[in-house]
């Protein structure tokens, strides 16, 4: 049986298959999620895990955006709040806010950083050639961290650069 | 069948690198006369050559075999220990690991070396085999025209021959294959009847065989038995060159054997030698080149494993034993819980505590090491700098037994060897002002471990003519680090000598003014957790103490709390606690507060201020000081509250995130959180550019100033 007739066998089984099948089937997988009203995304694969906030241990003399650090398991987390890093909507911390932690691994380094955002919201099937390029009209996001835009119904979310982002520390010097 | 002989390399090397370190210290200690030293050597370069063979390293292979040589004529009592052919086999060791490590590492070796170190060897050689030069030769025809010669073959194989599994009898049946043999037995040996082990042999053989094999094809159905046997092949024919009626002078055919396989290797090498003599040059001087080389080569080398006793081991798997059963214990009482439990349940968790506990030792024992891993290289250290320096001078070596974690002892060991090299450079003096000063000629240096509270600590002390303090301070003012006129304790004087590029020596010699200075030295024991200190008697010697934290991974901690965070300070670096007395504190040179600590003015650090934080005790009225000291500096730290002291495990802020100046790591406490580890050394730091800049703070730069500060403690 080749990929083509499993592809079609399997919608047949039943209405919920079928959204769980064309997930898989097509294109990138992304994790969307809210700060403030605007929509982000990151690639699904470098998605650790989702936690609930927790007031992290503070890093002496960081920047502001820099929550501090958490024990996830025995690993020590870096936390950023993405929206004093991008300037967007009202840092507040309450049950409902999340932290998405990021795994970026490079060749031979990896990193865990967990991101402060205000909600997830969706998983996004995308195929490459949806992901277009952002205007550089500036947002107060700083451009190396954006991937592209992706046009969602009448709605449009920004792909966040992940090796990028796990750098964020490191440009904290620069700006 | 074909075998992956890659697989065995790696345990090949290690046990060659063994083979080596054992060589080097019997030679070292290598007494005349002493014929189990020099059996033991033989054997360790025996077995390297045999390895070798087998994995055809044969750069290793032929030049073992001539240090083989050497070493067999002085085993067989046919040559005398001298001092000299002692230090060309040390040198012969020393191109041994060159060869093994660049046969390791498929790299190319130092044939400069190694081709001197060789022409010394066959010098040597050449010397006591002047009566039987024409051996060579006399095989050589041998070998060109195999013709009918008669050997006279002397067998006395050891006692226990038959107990490794060999058999005579099968030996004088393939002896028997190559041509004509009568054998005798020699009986003369054989004790009494009741006496006899009947696993023994006692019976000697003389054989006399006529073939037209080679010397070679006989000396080859003996090489299972060589090391066992006392073994002499001679040449009997009269047609042929060589008498046997005198001495036993070439008994030994392995002689033979290396004059004719090892000349064309020499000629190829003292080639290559000369093609590029300007590096030979550079070379013959010293061991310049081989040290250069060694920092790349040692990397690879430290990624290796880790003996570990069996005992050990044993303990190990018993205490997890105990810990199976302490967790079904508590998995049993889970299961089915009532408050009336609570008991045993409080029972069981501190069984488990003591379990973990426990197990964490052992854990941690794994990695621990006598630390004469690193002391094992310092005798041959010591040898070649007498040698070098031309001063009398003794090793002592206390305390080698005394554990140390793996990853420490790899790092300390660089920072020793500055050390001792520095003993031996600046504290040894020569024999005449020895003498002089009514010394005993030969200076001592030692070696000293020994734990104490947590920490192992390293001794290295002379009885030389200790540490000129006013030569140091000429320097340091020379240099520009302190003003003339300023007032130094001893102590703060000898840490002058950790300055960076600071050296008193009047000339830089070849044995102290190369590589690592002595800021190197401090820098890298600080980054393992430790420091030094130094202890000087002008005329009487000086001594230079490690202090050490007994494993990296673990760190016994104070707690504090600042706001509402809690810090960790190192226990290593906190001199004392105490309640500020605030008659004590004084504000001076422009609102910097010091505190009195008996006659020291020890400045306070407010943590909260250094570090941003927000918390209701800001007075310094009463509040807790921690005094820690770091680089000889002593500073109260401010903060909210002592908490317990307790083990921490440490773990890296770098992995995910960046190094923080001021924190040395994080933990996790009990509860779960995340508490950061302060970093004595780096809070200091961070405190004086503080200072610098608050002092350049002027009107018209304060923009840029406050830039930088924030820079600096972000």
């Amino acid at each position: 049986m080749d990929i083509q007739d499993l592809a079609t066998d399997i919608p047949s089984q039943g209405e919920h298959a079928v959204e769980g099948i064309e997930f898989i089937t097509s294109g990138e997988q992304y994790l969307t999620f809210l700060l403030a009203s605007e929509q982000y995304a990151v690639d699904i694969l470098c998605v650790e895990e989702i936690r609930s906030w927790e007031r992290p241990t503070k890093i002496p003399n960081s920047p502001s955006y820099i929550k501090g650090v958490i024990n996830m398991r025995g690993i020590i987390v870096p936390i950023v709040d993405l929206r004093v890093k991008f300037n967007i909507g009202e840092a507040s911390y309450h049950e409902t806010t999340v932290v998405i932690v990021l795994t970026y691994q490079a060749e031979e380094t990896s990193r865990t950083i967990g991101f402060v955002v205000d909600a997830v919201s969706d998983v996004l099937n995308v195929e490459a050639t949806e992901i277009k390029n952002s205007p550089s009209f500036g947002g107060s996001v700083q451009p190396q961290y954006v991937e592209g835009l992706i046009n969602v119904g009448k709605s449009v979310v920004t792909l966040l650069n992940v090796e990028n982002l796990q750098q964020v520390e490191q440009h904290a010097l620069n700006h | 069948m074909s075998v992956d002989l890659s697989q065995f390399i790696p345990s090949f090397l290690e046990e060659s690198f063994e083979g080596l370190e054992l060589m080097e210290s019997s030679l070292l200690n290598l007494q005349p006369g002493d014929h189990e030293s020099i059996h033991s050597i033989f054997r360790a370069a025996h077995s390297i050559k045999g390895g070798a063979g087998t994995f055809g390293f044969d750069s290793v292979t032929e030049f073992t075999h001539l240090v083989e040589t050497l070493l067999d004529e002085m085993r067989d009592g046919r040559r005398d220990v001298d001092p000299k052919d002692v230090e060309i086999l040390l040198a012969a060791v020393d191109c041994m690991r060159l060869l093994i490590e660049a046969a390791r590492d498929e790299e190319d070796y130092d044939q400069d070396k190694v081709a001197q170190t060789t022409k010394q060897l066959e010098q040597t050689l050449a010397v006591n085999s002047d009566d039987n030069s024409t051996i060579p030769a006399a095989s050589e025809n041998a070998e060109q025209t195999p013709a009918m010669a008669k050997y006279n073959i002397h067998f006395v194989p050891e006692h226990n021959l038959a107990k490794t599994g060999n058999d005579p009898l099968f030996l004088f049946s393939a002896l028997a294959e190559l041509g004509e043999l009568t054998i005798k037995a020699v009986t003369s040996e054989l004790p009494a009847l009741t006496d006899i082990d009947p696993q023994e042999l006692y019976l000697s053989w003389n054989l006399i065989l006529t073939t037209e094999a080679t010397i070679e094809e006989i000396q080859e159905i003996f090489e299972w038995v060589e090391d066992e046997c006392e073994l002499k092949i001679t040449q009997i024919d009269n047609d042929k060159v060589t008498n046997d009626s005198d001495k036993t002078t070439h008994k030994d055919v392995s002689n033979e054997e290396l004059k004719q396989t090892d000349i064309p290797t020499i000629a190829t090498t003292s080639q290559s030698s000369d093609n590029n003599a300007e590096q030979a040059n550079v070379t013959s001087g010293g061991v310049s080149k081989e040290q250069a080389a060694k920092p790349k080569t040692k990397a690879k080398a430290e990624v290796g494993s880790i003996r570990v006793g069996v005992d050990k081991v044993d303990n190990l798997i018993n205490l997890v034993g105990e810990l199976v059963i302490t967790q079904s214990m508590l998995s049993e009482l889970g299961n089915d819980f009532q408050m009336d439990k609570i008991e045993r349940l409080t029972n069981g968790l501190e069984q488990l505590l003591q379990n973990t506990k426990e197990l964490q030792e052992s854990v941690m024992r794994i990695r621990m090491l006598p630390i004469s891993f690193a002391f094992n290289r310092f005798p041959r250290l010591v040898h070649d700098l007498a040698i070098k320096t031309g001063k009398a001078m003794e090793l002592v070596i206390k305390g080698e037994q005394t554990e140390l974690d793996k990853t420490v002892m790899e790092q300390i060991g660089d920072p020793l060897v500055h050390l001792v090299r520095n003993a031996v450079d600046h504290g040894i003096e020569s024999a005449e002002v020895r003498l002089a000063n009514g010394k005993p000629e030969k200076g001592t240096i030692s070696l000293d471990a020994y734990h104490q509270g947590g920490n192992i600590v390293i001794e290295i002390s002379d009885d030389g003519g200790g540490i000129d303090r006013q030569k140091v301070f000429a320097k340091a003012v020379e240099k520009g680090i302190v003003e003339p006129n300023a007032t130094l304790t001893d102590s703060q004087v000898f840490d002058l000598l950790f300055e960076p590029g600071f050296s008193t020596a009047d000339q830089v010699t070849d044995i102290s003014g190369r590589g690592v200075g002595m800021d190197v030295v401090k820098r890298n024991i600080q980054s393992l957790g430790g420091r030094i200190q130094v202890e000087s008697t002008a005329g009487k010697g000086s001594c230079f103490k490690v202090n050490l934290p007994l494993t990296l991974a673990i760190l016994d901690g104070q707690l504090v709390k600042v706001g509402s965070e809690t810090y960790i300070i190192p226990l290593i670096s906190i001199v004392e606690s105490l309640q500020v007395d605030n008659e004590l504190v004084n504000r001076v040179s422009g609102d910097m507060a010091l505190y009195r600590l008996r006659d020291e003015n020890v400045p306070i650090l407010p943590i909260y201020q250094m570090f941003g934080l927000k918390t209701e005790y800001t007075s310094i009225n009463n509040a807790l000081l921690v005094v820690v000291e770091a680089d000889g500096q002593k500073v109260g730290l401010m903060v909210d509250n002592l908490l317990a002291q307790q083990q921490v495990v440490i773990k890296s802020l770098k992995e995910n995130y960046q190094q923080v100046i001021g924190i040395s790591g994080a933990t996790i406490l009990g509860d779960g959180s995340v508490a950061m580890i302060l970093d004595i050394p780096g809070m200091i730091q961070m405190a004086l550019t503080h200072a610098q800049n608050k002092r350049h703070n002027t009107p018209h730069n304060k923009t840029s100033l406050e830039n930088t500060v924030i820079g600096e403690y972000s």
